[in-house]
C-alpha cells in the first residue's frame, strides 16, 4: 500500500501492484489490438497500423482501420471491460465466487429479448434494444423476488439460479420456432461474436460504461469492500447498506444488458476476469479496476484467437472465452481442491 | 450523578422483525461512561436492542436517541463516527492482514480526497497497540486464533474512534482464557479511555463482575437496571432466567457471584428410577 500527500491534507492511497496489473493488462491488450488490427483479408504490418492510427496512412488503409477493425476492436474493449465490471460487482455482492451474471440469469434475461426479435423479425437495432430491455426486465423481476428488506447474496443466488432455468426454458423454445436461417443467425448471436461490430453499435456501451464507470468505481467501491465484511459490520462503518445494493445492482445489469446487446451474450468473462485479476493483485477486495483491464485485455484476445487461430474459419469470440473460460474454471477448482478450501 | 440526559437511550420502542414483534413499549438508557451490560435468556431481545440502539433495527413505534437526536434521521456515516458497534458476526475477506482490517475502521472518517491521512495511520496504530495485536500487523487474520481475531475485530472497530461503542455477544465461541482477556480489554477501554461501553454478555458472573451498570431483560422487557449489586440478587435470577441459585460474593471482586442451585439437595441424592 502506497500514499501520496499534499500539504493540503489530501491523501491518496493504491496498491502499486494493483497499478502494475493495470499496466500491464492496457500493453498486452494494446499490443493484440495491433496485432488484430494489422490482420484480416488485407494485410498490414505492425508499422502500418501505427502510421495509419496517427494520421499517415492512405485512404484504403485509412478506411479499413478506422471503419472496419478499429470499431471492432474498441468494442472487444468495451464489451470485454463492462462485463468484467459486472461480474466483479456480482461477486462481491452475492459473496460468492460463482455470482456472475451467466450464473444470476441476467445475461439469459438479455437473450430472451434478442431471440423474440429474431423469431418476430427486426433490424440490428431492434436486436440490440430488445436485449437491453429484456435484461433489465429480468433484473427488475429478480430484485423484486429478492427484495426483502434488502437483497441478501444466497437468496440472490437461489432466485437467478430458478430464472436462469426457466430462460433457458424459454430460449430453446423462441429457438425452435424462428425459420431455420434467423435460427442460425440466433444461435452466433447468442455465442457471443464481435464481427462486423462498428462504431454504432460501440458507441451506446461507450456512454454507458463512461456514466457508470466512475459511479462503480470511485462513488461505490470504497463502500463494496466494507460489505465484505458482512451487512451489519459495513452498516457499523457507516455505509448505507439497502442503498448501495440497490445502486450496484442496477449498474451492473445495466452493464450486462448493454454489453450483451453490442455482442451478445459472450460467456465466462464476467465469471473469470474479477478471479484472474483477484490473482494478480494478489490483494483482497472487489479490485474493480484491475478486472475491467483484465476483462477487456481477455476479450480482444480472444478475438484475436477466434480471428487467426482457425485458417479459413472464424469462430465467434464467444466460443474461445466459453472454452478458455471453462477450462480455467476447472482448472481454480482443482488447484483450490488441493489447497484445501473446497 | 448525571447531569442531563444521557447521549444513548431509546424510549418508548416497539421492535419488530418484520410481523415478528420482540418487544414493546421498551424503554432505556445507557447511563453516559459507563460499561453497561446487557443480560437475559435465550430470545429476550437483547440482540434486538443492541440493533436498535445502533441504528441497525428502526424501532416500528418510538425512538432511540443520540444526543437528543432520533438516530434514524442521522446519517449512517455520521452516526459511525459517534457510535461503533462490534457485531455477532463479521466476515474477514480472504488473505487479508491484521493492519488491513483493522484500517476498515477508518471509513467512516475518510473520503474520495482524504484516503489515507496520518491521523488513520496513527489511529489504526493506537488501537492495535490498545488490544494487543501490533505485532501481528502483517498476519493474515484467517491464521489468527479465535481469541486474537476478535482483538482485532475490536480493534478495528476502536479504529472508528465513537466515544460509544456497542459489542454484541463479544465472548462467545472464545475458552475461558480467552472470555476473560476480551472482558478485562473492554474493562480498560472502559477506564482508560473513558469510553461508553454496551455489551450483551451470556454469562451473568462475567456481567456482574465487570459491568457497571447492568440491563436484565426478559420477554422484551426491562425487568431491572442498576448497579450489579442491586441487580443480581437470588430472587431476580430465578424471575429472570427462572434458574433457583444462591449468589454470594465473588472471593476476587466482592461483586455477586451467582451459583445455581444443586438438582437437589445432596442427601437425597438416589438412582433414577428405571
Amino acid at each position: 500500500m502506497t500514499v501520496l500527500r499534499t500539504p493540503g491534507g489530501l491523501s491518496l492511497r493504491f496498491r502499486p501492484r494493483a497499478l502494475a496489473v493495470g499496466a500491464g493488462c492496457a500493453l498486452l491488450a494494446a499490443g493484440l489490438g495491433v496485432l488484430a488490427v494489422a490482420g484480416g483479408d488485407y494485410p498490414m504490418t505492425p508499422a502500418d497500423v501505427l502510421r495509419t492510427l496517427f494520421g499517415g496512412g492512405t485512404p484504403a488503409e485509412e478506411f479499413i482501420i478506422h471503419e472496419l477493425r478499429l470499431p471492432r476492436l474498441v468494442t472487444a474493449l468495451l464489451v470485454g471491460a463492462a462485463l468484467a465490471l459486472a461480474g466483479a460487482v456480482f461477486q462481491s455482492l452475492v459473496r460468492n465466487p460463482l455470482g456472475s451474471p451467466d450464473m444470476l440469469g441476467f445475461t439469459q434475461g438479455a437473450s430472451t429479448g434478442a431471440l423474440v426479435v429474431v423469431v418476430l423479425g427486426g433490424s440490428s437495432l431492434a436486436l440490440s434494444g430488445a436485449a437491453v430491455a429484456s435484461g433489465l426486465a429480468t433484473g427488475l423481476v429478480v430484485y423484486l423476488l429478492t427484495w426483502r428488506n434488502g437483497v441478501h447474496g444466497y437468496r440472490l443466488i437461489l432466485v437467478g439460479i430458478g430464472i436462469t432455468a426457466i430462460l433457458t426454458g424459454v430460449n430453446g423454445y423462441l429457438l425452435t420456432r424462428a425459420p431455420l436461417m434467423d435460427a442460425a443467425r440466433a444461435v452466433l448471436w447468442l455465442t457471443g461474436s464481435l464481427d462486423g461490430r462498428g462504431w454504432s453499435e460501440a458507441l451506446p456501451l461507450l456512454i454507458v460504461l463512461a456514466v457508470l464507470a466512475p459511479l462503480v468505481l470511485l462513488g461505490c467501491g470504497p463502500a463494496l469492500r466494507m460489505l465484505e465484511m458482512g451487512d451489519d459490520t459495513a452498516a457499523a462503518l457507516g455505509v448505507p447498506v439497502r442503498r448501495l445494493r440497490m445502486v450496484l445492482l442496477a449498474a451492473a445489469v445495466l452493464l450486462v444488458s448493454f454489453a450483451a446487446a453490442t455482442a451478445g451474450p459472450v460467456s465466462f468473462v464476467a465469471l473469470t476476469a474479477p478471479h484472474l485479476a483477484r490473482r494478480l493483485t494478489r490483494s483482497p477486495g472487489p479490485n474493480l479496476l484491475p478486472a475491467m483491464a483484465v476483462g477487456a485485455t481477455l476479450l480482444v484476445g480472444a478475438d484475436l484467437l477466434a480471428q487467426r487461430a482457425f485458417t479459413g474459419h472464424q469462430l465467434p469470440a464467444g466460443a474461445i472465452t466459453g472454452a478458455i473460460g471453462g477450462a480455467y474454471l476447472v482448472w481454480l477448482l482443482a488447484v483450490q481442491r488441493r489447497a484445501g478450501r473446497l | 450523578m448525571q447531569a442531563g440526559p444521557p447521549r444513548l437511550s431509546g424510549t418508548g420502542m416497539t421492535l419488530a422483525y418484520d410481523r415478528r414483534t420482540i418487544a414493546e413499549d421498551l424503554t432505556v438508557a445507557v447511563p453516559d461512561r459507563s460499561f453497561t451490560v446487557v443480560i437475559g435468556p435465550n430470545a429476550c431481545g437483547k440482540s434486538t436492542l443492541l440493533r436498535a440502539l445502533s441504528r441497525m433495527l428502526k424501532p416500528t413505534t418510538g425512538a432511540v436517541l443520540l444526543d437528543g437526536e432520533d438516530i434514524q434521521r442521522r446519517p449512517a456515516r455520521q452516526v459511525a463516527r459517534t457510535l461503533g458497534l462490534l457485531p455477532q458476526s463479521s466476515i474477514a475477506p480472504d488473505g487479508i492482514t491484521v493492519a488491513e482490517l483493522v484500517a476498515r475502521g477508518r471509513y467512516p472518517h475518510q473520503g474520495l480526497l482524504r484516503q489515507w491521512s496520518r491521523e488513520d495511520e496513527r489511529v489504526v496504530e493506537e488501537s492495535m497497540t490498545a488490544t494487543g495485536v501490533a505485532d501481528l500487523a502483517d498476519r493474515a487474520v484467517d491464521e489468527l486464533s479465535g481469541g486474537q481475531r476478535q482483538r482485532v475485530w475490536i480493534a478495528m472497530t476502536l479504529a472508528q474512534q465513537t466515544p460509544l461503542l456497542l459489542l454484541d455477544e463479544p465472548t462467545t465461541y472464545l475458552d475461558i482464557a480467552h472470555q476473560i482477556e476480551i472482558l478485562d480489554l473492554c474493562a480498560r477501554l472502559h477506564e482508560e479511555q473513558g469510553r461508553t461501553l454496551v455489551a450483551v454478555l451470556h454469562d451473568l458472573n462475567h456481567a456482574a463482575r465487570y459491568a457497571t451498570h447492568l440491563i436484565a431483560m426478559r420477554d422484551g422487557r426491562v425487568v431491572a437496571a442498576g448497579p450489579p449489586a442491586e441487580v443480581v440478587t437470588a430472587e431476580r435470577v430465578e424471575e429472570v432466567f427462572g434458574l433457583p441459585c444462591r449468589v454470594i460474593e465473588d472471593p476476587e471482586t466482592g461483586t455477586p457471584l451467582v451459583v445455581p442451585a444443586a438438582r437437589r439437595p445432596a442427601a437425597q441424592l438416589a438412582p433414577e428410577p428405571a
